[in-house]
């Protein structure tokens, strides 16, 4: 027999290093057995995960560019700065020789700000920022100048995307699966169904869905002019910056709602039906049934799902760029397609990392809130 | 040890064997040798050719008999083709071009010809002289003084109107000469809307997201004085893109659609396809390469008029594919061969009989059938050649197009015309300094 010692001297030094000093020999062979197993895996998640993290990260803070002769230079914050670049003006009313405020129809006249953005050596901070938003404080204007309105708008439309469809989609999933979740004929015809969407490629719905919301003779408006006797206008679901993004949302929600609906139906089915039963004859009702059995039971499922819905909408992606390319007048813009759009079409890499970064700082943030508040209490 | 028990044995082996076996063997040996050797004797060197349209038989038989009387004429080169999707066809480019593994010709789309000369993946061009003598203009890719790639064909557009459509509505039928002038065009667009005929009267196909943006409408932006960007210096869009003839165009612009004289960036792309044809649009504004199909349905009565004149001159964008030869090529000698022989005349009509382009030179346009006179679309040949405008010769193009295309989508969809002018401005002139200037002086 050999002992533990002798075996750890005759290992190779990976396998030494591996494991624990005192580590009996039977586990020398788990753990080589072990990590042989995870390899592929790890190997993959390496080299299309891992690396090209760091890349992103690295180049985020380069002048990197996707095809150039010119060498990669380390330019700092550079990149984060000019997407991050918010100052707030005050813009001063207009005023005429004598001092007064010049009025135009009762409206008060402000100069454009771009007599102040643009090539005023008096104002160099503000030199090609643009509007954000406005509002009136006094004789002035408050103006929100950002440096990157395109960026911002990115981030506003998808913290709201995912802030929408995350209760939308995981309550009418779990609305489904409910209705779903009974013994009648054909259910599974029914769970086929609704499940169908799922498969089909994003690319795919999100062209039947341009025909659906078309704004003269899309589905979506024939029906509706139907169902009120004519008296509906037709609205363009897509041209107007106002519709475009709830038409994202409900279509997006549509799409993947059997997916989440089957993780429902998985955490139904592991309550058990004698806890039903025993509510049942303490007298509780439907509503009772479903509050004090059914949703404690579907705890851990209703975290899971609500972390993968969120960071899938973090990374809504091909609705935009199939649908409305980001428009109209960035209603629709979101963060990966502004990645993929400056990094790859504009060819601007390091542009493109920043951004990335700048998305994983945010899911890595609401992953870890939602953590904190769905967290077992003790 | 391994090496030498292996000897062992085999001397053994040929020990055992009989002197049959033994002459067998060094027949076979001898032939061996003299088939490697005659290989080597024939040995041609191979040029390796990328090309962007996998999929299309048509454009595949031709290139490849283009290729096999290449190789059938002389005994130097062979040319093995390699295709690709369209889609990813750049992307190749690039990973192969990082690679250090570039074939040795390859195709490239006009307007991403400068990206790739100044970022080292393309040679200049080696013809002999006077070869592109008659090409049209938009066919020679031209990057800092020198012929970088040369296309068998161009492409053009024009607006498609109904010559029945035209005289009920007394409208006069304008010629390269005499185009309509922008009021009148404007004015006519008033009055086809005003009939109420149409659900629009101009199809500009904001359908066409991408590529179709700053090649199908910068001429309009031309034809009022401005530009995408400063040709004289190729450092800056200012008052180019967002001066006064910019910014008049722009409200021009944004005019159509708030006028419900076009449709918006929201289009369908089927009503885009056959809206003309159906009979909603009354005018459309399309490349040559729809005009087969929309001949097919609407007959004689179509007709392909040119694009207005602003004030400063009618122009339509130029330059698609193009062959071109990678700087990594060890063979250029043999790879301009192939050029040169690809651009005969026969050739460049029959890509033209095959796919509906325009040939590149007077001389196959007389030879192919759509081109020649009085082909369905002779018409074309004479816009390219009268009206055809490169898009801005720069690596930096690539960005300016989306730049381009996204501002002009925001000033139809209502944005105010002189800020998203300044914005575009600002982002191009950012990357063009981000970029050192793109060869363009120092920055």
């Amino acid at each position: 027999m050999t002992t533990a010692a002798e075996a750890r001297q005759k290992a190779p030094l990976w396998v030494r290093w591996l494991l624990p000093k005192d580590a009996p020999l039977y586990q020398r062979n788990d753990a080589v057995i072990g990590w042989l197993m995870a390899a592929p895996a790890l190997i993959i998640l390496t080299v299309f995960l891992v690396i090209p993290f760091f890349m992103a990260f690295f180049w985020s803070f380069t002048n990197q560019r996707l095809i150039s002769p010119n060498p990669t230079e380390w330019v700092g914050l550079r990149n984060f700065g000019r997407l991050l670049n918010v100052q707030v003006f005050n813009l001063e009313p207009e005023r005429d020789a004598a001092g007064h405020i010049v009025y135009e129809e009762g409206a008060i006249q402000y100069p454009r700000l771009r007599t102040f953005t643009r090539n005023n050596p008096d104002y160099p901070h503000l030199d090609g920022l643009r509007e954000f938003t406005s509002w009136q404080s006094g004789e002035n204007r408050t103006v929100i100048l950002v440096g990157d309105v395109v960026f911002l708008r990115a981030l506003i439309n998808t913290l709201i995307f995912a802030a929408v469809i995350a209760p939308l989609q995981g309550g009418l999933a779990l609305v489904l699966a409910l209705l779903l979740n009974q013994a009648l004929p054909f259910i599974n015809v029914f769970r086929s169904v609704y499940f169908a969407p799922v498969v089909v490629s994003m690319v795919v719905v999100s062209l039947l869905w341009r025909f659906i919301y078309d704004g003269h003779n899309g589905l979506l408006n024939t029906i509706l002019g139907i169902l009120s006797f004519g008296n509906f206008q037709p609205v363009d679901w897509l041209g107007n910056p106002y519709t475009a993004m709830p038409a994202l949302i409900a279509m997006s929600a549509w799409q993947a709602v059997g997916f989440h609906m089957v993780i429902w139906l998985a955490g139904l089915q592991t309550i058990p039906a004698s806890l039903y039963e025993a509510a049942g004859l303490d007298g509780a009702g439907a509503w009772q049934k479903f509050r004090y059995v059914t949703w404690p039971g579907l705890r851990n499922t209703a975290v899971l799902v609500l972390i993968v819905i969120t960071i899938q909408a973090m990374g809504l992606f091909v609705q935009v760029d199939v649908m409305t390319r980001g428009g109209p007048l960035d209603a629709t813009q979101s963060v990966v397609f502004q990645a993929v759009q400056r990094g790859y079409d504009k060819q601007d890499i390091a542009e493109g990392s920043a951004i990335s970064v700048v998305l994983f700082i945010i899911v890595f943030i609401i992953a870890m809130v939602q953590r904190y508040i769905t967290r077992e209490k003790e | 040890m391994a090496k030498r028990k292996f000897g062992i044995s085999f001397v053994q082996v040929v020990n055992h064997t009989r002197c049959k076996m033994k002459k067998a063997l060094s027949v076979v040996l001898f032939v061996v040798l003299l088939l490697s050797m005659s290989g080597i004797a024939n040995a041609q060197t191979e040029l390796s050719l990328w090309y962007h349209g996998a999929g299309n038989e048509t454009e595949r038989s031709i290139l490849l008999g283009i290729i096999d009387d290449f190789n059938m004429a002389q005994s130097e080169y062979t040319v093995v083709l390699e295709e690709f999707p369209q889609e990813s066809y750049n992307s190749s480019i690039v990973a192969a071009a990082l690679a250090g593994d570039l074939p040795d010709i390859i195709d490239v789309d006009g307007p991403v010809m400068p990206g790739w000369a100044w970022s080292g993946y393309m040679q200049p061009l080696n013809l002999s002289e006077g070869a592109l003598d008659d090409f049209l203009p938009g066919a020679i890719g031209e990057w800092h003084g020198e012929v970088y790639s040369v296309g068998l064909w161009d492409a053009a557009v024009s607006i498609y109107a109904r010559r029945s459509v035209l005289e009920a509505h007394d409208i006069r039928i304008p010629t390269l000469d005499d185009p309509w002038s922008g009021d009148e065009f404007d004015a006519i667009l008033e009055q086809l809307q005003a009939s109420g005929d149409y659900e629009y009267a101009l199809d500009l196909g904001m359908a066409w997201t991408g590529e179709w943006y700053p090649y199908a409408f910068s001429p309009f932006l031309q034809s009022f004085g401005g530009d995408m960007i400063d040709r004289s210096t190729y450092l800056t869009a200012e008052g180019v893109l967002n001066g006064e003839a910019g910014v008049a165009f722009g409200e021009w612009w944004q005019s159509l659609f708030e006028r419900g004289l076009a449709p918006g960036t929201s289009q369908d792309g089927a009503d885009r396809e056959t809206g003309f044809i159906d009979g909603k649009y009354a005018l459309q504004w399309n490349g040559n390469w729809a005009g087969i199909n929309t001949l097919a349905a609407v007959g004689d009565d179509l007709l392909f008029l040119p694009a207005p004149d602003f004030g400063s001159g009618s122009t339509i964008g130029a330059a698609s594919w193009q062959f071109g030869i990678s700087s990594s090529s060890m063979n250029a000698e043999g790879a301009n061969a192939f050029i040169e022989h690809a651009i005969q005349d026969e050739y460049l009509a029959a890509f033209s009989d095959g796919i509906g382009l325009i040939p590149a030179t007077a001389g196959a346009a007389a030879l192919s059938e759509h081109y020649s006179e009085g082909g369905a679309l002779e018409v074309y040949f004479g816009l390219s050649e009268a009206q055809a405008l490169v898009r801005p010769v720069t690596p930096g193009y690539a960005t300016v197009a989306l730049v381009f295309e996204k501002a002009l989508a925001d000033i139809a969809n209502g944005a105010d015309v002189q800020d998203t002018l300044d914005a575009a401005v600002d982002e191009i002139d950012q990357d063009i300094e981000d970029n050192m200037g793109y060869g363009f002086g120092d920055m």
